[in-house]
């Protein structure tokens, strides 16, 4: 716990500056870190990317499996995803079975995925009510340094985009393998934007020391059309019904930024 | 039971499957100071929500390296009882009932004095014996009449609703048929006299504009149930006072 | 500490209930905001000069030096007892206190002096918020309790059970002539000649308890008791 107390002057000085629209790493309030996006970094799964947001750092490997669909969607596949914040990735992370914060990081990127319908799923049917793809999106935080969901869904989203799906024939039942693949079925790239609110103010994308000294964070995902698919508030502050529509509108432009440098390269 | 899905959620006149209208609660009934042996205790139905809610503490916490210095910590399980859905649920925490926990805590945070009880914990636990939809919002509600029940000092009491979309159509306080059948779903909870909003969360899609209108409505819904949190309060208390005065 | 009595017809606040504006002064169970006071506990509420306080229904105890309260040993340490004063803090009373001189470890016996489980009367004598409150049983009277009823009620309605001037637990203590010692953290020690004298007694306090925020309340503790007593003869006459 000690290693995660900034230092009284530091709090007072990043509240400070962020009071006269500044930031200590030089940022403006609204200002994403520089981000770097990395895909099909593991050559065995069938999609992944590594992504570095400032210091932080996510890889996400996607698989794909065969499985059962669920029986409310029989012609749909199933996207499932988890998120493990290993303990070399930072002080404050503990090995052990998925805490309340990995789960919480993992539900608000699957929701963003799940919400807007990214994944065409109704093409990952192999037998209706009986066999579809499983989609499986797994999350490893290999470096915190602040804003784990944005950079946790950027990482997804480009994995997914980098995800082949084998072709394949049904022979008696069975899924065999047959040359050649062709990409995820995608409709939609959801991005995430995340704020904290430090002295009244709401900042874009903090970085650990603002998130340390933040009341709370809120989480705004975007879907293509300008929609709203995903909302997270965390942290044990509050927001104004005021700071809300301004993080709204906020999100919208930042998700376009984001999304051109994403699905283009 | 199995339940019937009925073809339309909301039909011309505007009138949901259970008869409200778009903008209307389901009935509520609260009490507080239920349970016995808890510090503070409090039970809810809302609609065909059945919740219950008890605080112990603040006391000291062991072991000590969870403790925070400077302020009390909350510590806060929201659990739901294998008969309380349609399909029996595993009592086993899921990852659901995880994320519930987190954000339930977090929205209930901003209005305990936590820095006047340093080194303690406060421990909540939230028991959803039958589900209906709208339970987190439920029970932040009950949780925050719990926590006043138990002498705990607050700034304010916190209320929550959920409101949504539906065929088209923004509505407050959904059931679990609406959400499932429905297009969006934004469970909020509300500080009053700060304007505070504590919990906040979406899933489905809304364009901004709805989305602003869906936390107004939803503000709307918590301004009433805070009005009966209130009261929920007082009740006892004045019932002895009128009994013995007479 | 002197805690203020139950004015009764005060108004019933709730937590967020918002009391005054300007410039009033914040009291007991109350936080200013913004040059607005609000309470933040249920309880009644009340106005005195440009002080605004409010008196909580209920509240768990808080210590204060000089408080004489009742505590429950709940562990037997290397050199001292923790004792459960129903704070949201242990207490501690040292091995010192209770011997009278320094304690010496090979010879004492702590457990042969209070055991877990024993109730003991003592008085709060340091407490601040970086450690748990320090216990002191070096006056007469206090000490291992050896008999009689433990009645808990919250503490803050101690006050109404003492009643103006003591005038309340005196009435009770001529009326059933039990002897009763008033921890400030909410426990009682009810110790009388019978057993339907104590009966009496915590029945009068749970009444208190119950109707503190009422009025007329001495008045009908006291009928109450007397009906009692009343029937109680009338039954041992019939029998």
């Amino acid at each position: 716990m000690s290693s995660t107390i900034v230092a009284r002057v530091k709090q007072r000085q990043i509240a400070q500056l962020i009071s006269l629209g500044k930031r200590l790493d030089g940022r403006g309030l609204t200002d994403y870190r520089e981000a770097q996006v990395e895909t099909g970094v593991i050559e065995r799964a069938e999609g992944s990317a590594r992504v570095l947001l400032g210091k932080t750092e996510v890889m996400v490997g996607v698989k794909i499996e065969a499985g059962e669909p669920f029986p409310d969607v029989p012609n749909e596949g199933v996207l499932t995803v988890n998120a493990e914040l290993v303990p070399l990735a930072s002080p404050t992370f503990e090995p052990g079975p998925p805490d309340e914060n990995s789960i919480e990081l993992a539900r608000v990127v699957d929701r963003g995925i799940r919400e807007s319908k990214a994944i065409v799923l109704e093409e990952l049917c192999v037998e209706l009510g009986k066999k579809v793809f499983v989609v499986f999106v797994d999350v490893y935080v290999l470096n915190h340094d602040g804003n784990l969901i944005d950079a946790s869904a950027i990482a997804a989203l480009a994995a997914l985009l980098n995800t082949k799906v084998y072709n394949y024939e049904v022979k008696e039942g069975e899924i065999k393998i047959k040359p050649g693949y062709s990409p995820l079925p995608m409709r939609n790239y959801p991005i995430a934007v995340t704020f904290a609110k430090i002295n009244d103010k709401l900042v874009v994308d903090p970085w650990l020391e603002e998130e340390q000294v933040m009341d709370a964070r809120l989480t705004i995902t975007m879907e293509n059309n300008g929609k709203i698919c995903a909302v997270q508030k965390g942290g044990y502050g509050y927001f104004t019904t005021q700071q809300i529509s301004e993080a709204a509108k906020i999100a919208h432009e930042k998700a376009v930024e984001l999304r051109k440098r994403l699905v283009k390269g | 039971m199995l339940q019937k899905v009925p073809e339309k959620l909301i039909d011309e006149n505007n009138v949901r499957v259970d008869g409200r209208g778009v903008n209307d609660l389901r009935p509520i009934k609260i009490e507080a100071g239920v349970l016995v042996n808890a510090d503070g205790s409090a039970y809810i139905e809302q609609g065909k929500n059945k919740i219950l809610a008890a605080v112990y503490g603040p006391k000291e916490l062991h072991p000590k390296h969870l403790a925070l210095p400077d302020r009390a910590i909350l510590r806060c399980r929201y659990h739901m009882a294998p008969f309380s859905v349609q399909e029996r649920k595993s009592p086993a925490p899921s990852r659901r009932e995880m994320e519930l926990s987190k954000v339930i805590r977090e929205s209930l945070e901003p209005s305990i004095f936590l820095e006047y009880y340093p080194r303690t914990s406060i421990d909540l636990f939230i028991e959803v014996l039958q589900a209906d939809g709208g339970t987190r919002c439920a029970g932040i509600t009950v949780a925050s009449l719990a926590l006043a029940d138990a002498g705990i000092p607050m700034r304010d009491l916190v209320a929550a609703c959920a409101a949504g979309k539906v065929e088209g159509k923004l509505v407050l306080d959904l059931t679990d048929l609406e959400d499932k059948g429905g297009e969006a779903d934004v469970p909020l909870a509300w500080m009053p006299h700060l304007n505070a909003v504590t919990l906040l969360q979406m899933d489905g899609m809304l364009t901004i504009d709805e989305f602003e209108q869906a936390v107004n409505i939803a503000i709307e819904g918590c301004k009433q149930i805070y009005k009966l949190q209130k009261e929920a309060l007082k009740a006892k208390y004045v019932t002895v006072k009128e009994e013995a005065e007479e | 500490m002197n805690l203020p009595t139950f004015y009764e017809g005060r108004q019933l606040v709730t937590p967020g209930d918002l009391l005054a504006e300007d410039d009033y002064v914040a009291g007991d169970n109350t936080y200013k905001d913004d040059g607005k006071v609000y309470a933040t506990r249920i309880g009644l509420v009340n106005y005195k000069d440009r002080n605004i306080f409010v008196v909580a229904l209920k509240a768990f105890y808080i210590p204060c030096v000089e408080d004489m309260v009742i505590g429950k040993v709940v562990e037997v340490g290397l050199s001292g007892w923790m004792v459960d004063v129903k704070a949201p803090y242990l207490a501690l009373l040292r091995a010192s206190d209770a011997l009278g001189r320094s304690f010496r470890p090979q010879q004492d016996d702590l457990v042969s002096v209070f055991d877990v489980g024993d109730l003991i009367i003592c008085k709060v004598v340091a407490y601040d918020r970086t450690r748990g409150p320090l216990l002191s049983v070096d006056e007469s009277g206090f000490g291992k309790i050896a008999r009689g009823q433990i009645v808990e009620v919250t503490p803050t309605k101690i006050p109404r059970i003492i009643g103006r001037k003591g005038s309340m637990i005196s009435m009770i203590k001529q009326e059933t002539g039990c002897h009763i010692t008033i921890g400030q953290n909410g426990l009682i020690l009810v110790s009388g000649k019978t057993l339907e004298d104590e009966r009496l007694a915590v029945m009068a306090i749970r009444k208190i308890e119950q109707e503190a925020h009422t009025s007329g309340l001495t008045d009908r503790v006291t009928e109450m008791i007397r009906k009692e007593k009343g029937g109680v003869e009338h039954a041992s006459k019939g029998a």
